[in-house]
């Protein structure tokens, strides 16, 4: 959910994967997203210094960007900085601002991105698990829950569990832990509060957490930082939940936490050495990892896939694509349109004149595009992540029943297989008495 | 687009009432505008009885009751426009509305009556912490799930939250073969109305935990079971006082919030405390021409009251438009004030030129209380002091003010109503 393009100048060290990576991403991140149609809106973020004696601290990320190679950085006053925020503390001393930092929605940049590798014929096999992974003849043979399959290569991407699968092929062990994330997202009346992403500056007393907008006009806060075992972990936690609204009011006092709509809870895959993971293991160039993308694995995904792409491309002497499709058309959103177009509209495909998502106005024929579209949705929060329907603050108080008949009606399925999240996830399980065969 | 005077915004019961109300006040241009694909509202999938002791001096069933108000629509010609979603209210009371039909259009209307009803708070708003898996509902939308689509969520339930629709629901499952293991409700008192808790829980040795919470869900895709303990005065759960329960449903029934993004858009003043508009003695809002009714302008537990309020809302509505759609205030009306334990009353302030011989107050309070006293004052001057058994904030309260006896205080300014212990 948190969608924060970083501007790097932070924590890596100079010459670092994630430095590296970092910068190339977001200087990336303009024409992807004009490709791919995703909303994208560089809205800069301030690294906020609560104390006076901590002020050389900001100088010194000041000078990691310009290191970095980060454009765009400035240094304000506090009473400068509030000028621009009003909403920030009195507490503030000082502000380093980064104009490049942007905010994206990730569901959307994960997903167009997926749309694009699919119409460009890469296959998908969800609810598939990888159980184990071994050399034969040349091949890797992957043993799945859904039968085995044979590759000449291997990119390993699996997030939190990356650590496993190279294990499985490189006596050089990597290891990573889960790293909880808690969030807060706040209601739409909350939005405004802050324009820019406010980081809290981190000292030796620890780590702030965000307070920033969302590309939707939300106010999204977190995200908390908990070392766990669990590599299904996302649960949220009591301590969590305080710990956000202690921390996040120190550089917006005013925020509404009271405002909160959702929380949610995700992993980073933390490699023990804070670095990207990227490349071949060293006993086989045909498996390559992309392991520990933590933050700022967002921003430098796009960088992260030119990296391997063109690693790969060498070692398997590819050509580029004479067919290749670079574009990408988002879900129409009949809400920015004019009276007009929407009648227009509206006359062609009725379906875009039945509101199913009151909180966030989104369509029945939006909710079919999303479910008819290459690698449609097909649950209740496929349809969510892709059109927001359920998003809102009703939370699908009042769609889920209705979004479940589209999918029903859609994908020819009853409404007792709909699920919420693919897998045991079922929404509804039988008849009621006397409707037990209709 | 036809051109209304009266445009509803919602069909269900306070906007049938509303309606049938401004038709009989004399008002032949009315439109109503409902979301859903019929008229009714959530009465709909009120499937169970109890509705309409009041107004029809019988047990009826939701959908039975909302027939009674549907047939008089009809019957009187009313017009109206399914699966229609209003868009915006402009402060001109310029109405944007959207179908598959008409596409969008825009209605200038005289005077506007807003009956949007309300939504259930969701499990969101709790922050309750835990997983985020399938099996989770408001006690609403498990009962449309039930009563209007036929599915059943789950067999094993455990409920957060002692409103009305929540216990229902403990019944209704109950009922479909479900086994409702627990009522957790965090407040020392329930929400729901006592009837409510003595038909639907005692009747079937369904447990009612007062002062308790949830405080983990578990179960990654689908929910296996929740985590319940004891809260303290401070409503923080009280280490050492968890209970473990297996399920696969958790249904909330945890407060409903009226549904005022349109009002507010256009401008309404709101109430903190009802989060409904602001509204004088007809039930218009700040802005003229602008009424309310039913659970937009503050949640009821009957629909009795719903219809009754709605019945003045249409009427003072046609009369509106009747008299020319005058915008001017009232010089000097009576502001009321809700203080001592009561929480708010709808109206707020009373022009005594414009009420009607009796006006009826409502209000709620924020606590229990036993053999106290509703107060009255006008000014400083206590003029009614009636003591109740029992009072509590899960059932609306109300007054009557007359308007003879309010004429004989030419100067009064102020009215509080309050709980006082002797």
């Amino acid at each position: 959910m948190l969608g924060h393009i970083q501007s790097e100048f932070r924590y890596y060290s100079c010459g670092s994967m994630m430095a590296k990576m970092n910068v190339r991403g977001n200087e990336m991140m303009d024409d992807l997203c004009r490709d791919l149609d995703i909303p994208f809106r560089r809205n800069g973020s301030f690294v906020v210094c609560l104390d006076e004696n901590e002020k050389a601290g900001i100088q010194a990320l000041y000078d990691r960007g310009v290191k970095n190679g980060v454009p765009d950085m400035e240094i304000l006053s506090g009473d400068e900085a509030r000028k621009l925020e009003p909403n920030l503390t009195p507490d503030a001393v000082c502000v380093l601002y980064a104009k490049t930092a942007g905010i994206i929605c990730p569901f959307k940049l994960n997903i167009a991105m997926a749309e694009n590798a699919n119409v460009n014929g890469v296959d998908f096999r969800f609810n598939t698990r990888v159980e184990t992974l071994k050399k034969e003849d040349g091949f890797w043979k992957l043993r799945t829950n859904n039968g085995e399959y044979k590759a000449r290569y291997v990119v390993n991407a699996a997030g939190v569990y990356a650590d496993v699968f190279h294990n499985m092929v490189s006596k050089k062990k990597i290891h990573i832990t889960p790293r909880k994330g808690e969030y807060n997202l706040l209601d739409r009346n909350a939005g405004g509060i802050v324009e820019r992403t406010i980081f809290q500056q981190p000292t030796k007393y620890g780590k702030g957490v965000l307070v920033a907008p969302t590309i939707h006009g939300n106010v999204i806060v977190g995200p908390t930082a908990t070392d766990i075992e669990n590599k299904e972990g996302v649960n949220t936690t009591q301590e969590g939940i305080d710990e956000l609204t202690q921390k996040a009011t120190r550089c917006v006092p005013n925020l509404p936490m009271r405002q909160v709509i959702t929380a949610f809870a995700g992993l980073r895959a933390h490699e023990d050495h804070h670095e990207f993971v990227l490349g071949p293991v060293e006993e086989d160039e045909t498996f390559i990892d992309c392991a520990g993308i933590e933050s700022p694995g967002l921003t430098s995904s796009p960088a992260i896939g030119e990296y391997i792409g063109n690693m790969m491309r060498d070692m398997m002497h590819l050509q580029n694509k004479e067919n290749w499709i670079a574009t990408r058309k988002d879900i129409l959103k009949p809400s920015e349109l004019s009276i007009e177009e929407r009648n227009e509209l509206i006359k062609k495909e009725p379906a875009y004149g039945q509101i199913i998502c009151r909180c966030e106005s989104v369509t029945e024929g939006e909710i079919i595009d999303a479910i008819r579209r290459p690698l449609g949705a097909r649950s209740l929060d496929g349809v969510k992540r892709r059109t927001r329907a359920g998003m809102g603050r009703c939370q699908a108080g009042f769609c889920s029943p209705k979004v479940m008949e589209i999918l029903s009606r859609e994908l020819g399925l009853p409404l007792d297989e709909i699920t919420k999240s693919g897998g045991e996830s079922k929404i509804v399980f039988e008849r009621t008495k006397g409707l037990e065969d209709k | 687009m036809k051109n209304y005077d009266i445009v509803i915004v919602g069909g269900g019961p306070a906007g049938l009432a509303a309606a049938v109300a401004a038709k009989k006040a004399g008002n032949d241009s009315i439109l109503i505008l409902e979301r859903d694909k019929e008229l009714g509202g959530i009465l709909n999938q009120c499937i169970h009885n109890g509705f309409g002791l009041h107004t029809f001096k019988e047990e009826l069933t939701g959908p039975e009751y909302a027939w009674r108000f549907i047939q008089q629509v009809l019957d009187l010609g009313i017009e109206y426009k399914l699966n229609t979603m209003v868009m915006d209210i402009a402060p001109d009371r310029t109405v944007t509305a959207m179908n598959k039909e008409d596409g969008m259009f825009q209605i200038p209307a005289k005077a506007v009556i807003l009956a949007m009803g309300c939504r259930e708070r969701p499990r969101g708003a709790l922050n309750t912490p835990g997983y985020r898996p399938a099996g989770i509902f408001s006690a609403g939308t498990a009962q449309r799930l039930v009563n209007i689509e036929g599915y059943m969520p789950g067999r094993e339930v455990v409920i957060l939250g002692s409103g009305d629709i929540g216990l229902i629901m403990a019944r209704r499952m109950t009922l479909e073969g479900a086994k409702v293991k627990v009522v957790a409700e965090v407040m020392p008192y329930s929400g729901g109305l006592k009837r409510n808790i003595v038909q639907c829980l005692d009747d079937f040795g369904i447990p009612l935990k007062l002062s308790h919470t949830v405080v983990d869900i578990e179960g990654k895709e689908h929910i296996k079971a929740v985590t319940i303990a004891e809260v303290g005065p401070d409503r923080k759960p009280i280490p050492g006082t968890e209970e473990r329960y297996t399920c696969d449903t958790l249904l909330l029934s945890v407060g409903l919030i009226p549904e005022n993004e349109l009002s507010q858009k256009a401008g309404v003043e709101m109430s903190r405390i009802t989060n409904g508009p602001v509204v004088n003695e007809s039930l218009e809002t700040n802005i003229p021409g602008v009424f309310a009714c039913g659970n937009v302008l503050h949640v009821h537990d009957l629909v009795d009251y719903v219809s009754e309020e709605a019945t003045r809302a249409g009427a003072n509505a046609a009369a509106f438009v009747a008299d020319g759609c005058k915008e001017e205030k009232p010089a000097h009306p009576i502001t009321l004030h809700a203080t001592d334990g009561v929480r708010y009353t709808v109206p707020s302030t009373i022009d005594t030129d414009r009420m009607t011989d009796q006006l009826t107050v409502r209000f709620r309070v924020g606590a229990i209380y036993k053999n106290a006293y509703v107060s009255i004052y006008y000014g400083d001057e206590r003029v009614r002091h009636t003591q109740k058994r029992i009072i509590a904030p899960g059932e609306m309260e109300q007054v009557i003010l007359l308007k003879d006896d309010l004429k004989k205080h030419p100067d009064l300014s102020d009215i509080t109503i309050k709980i006082e212990n002797e």
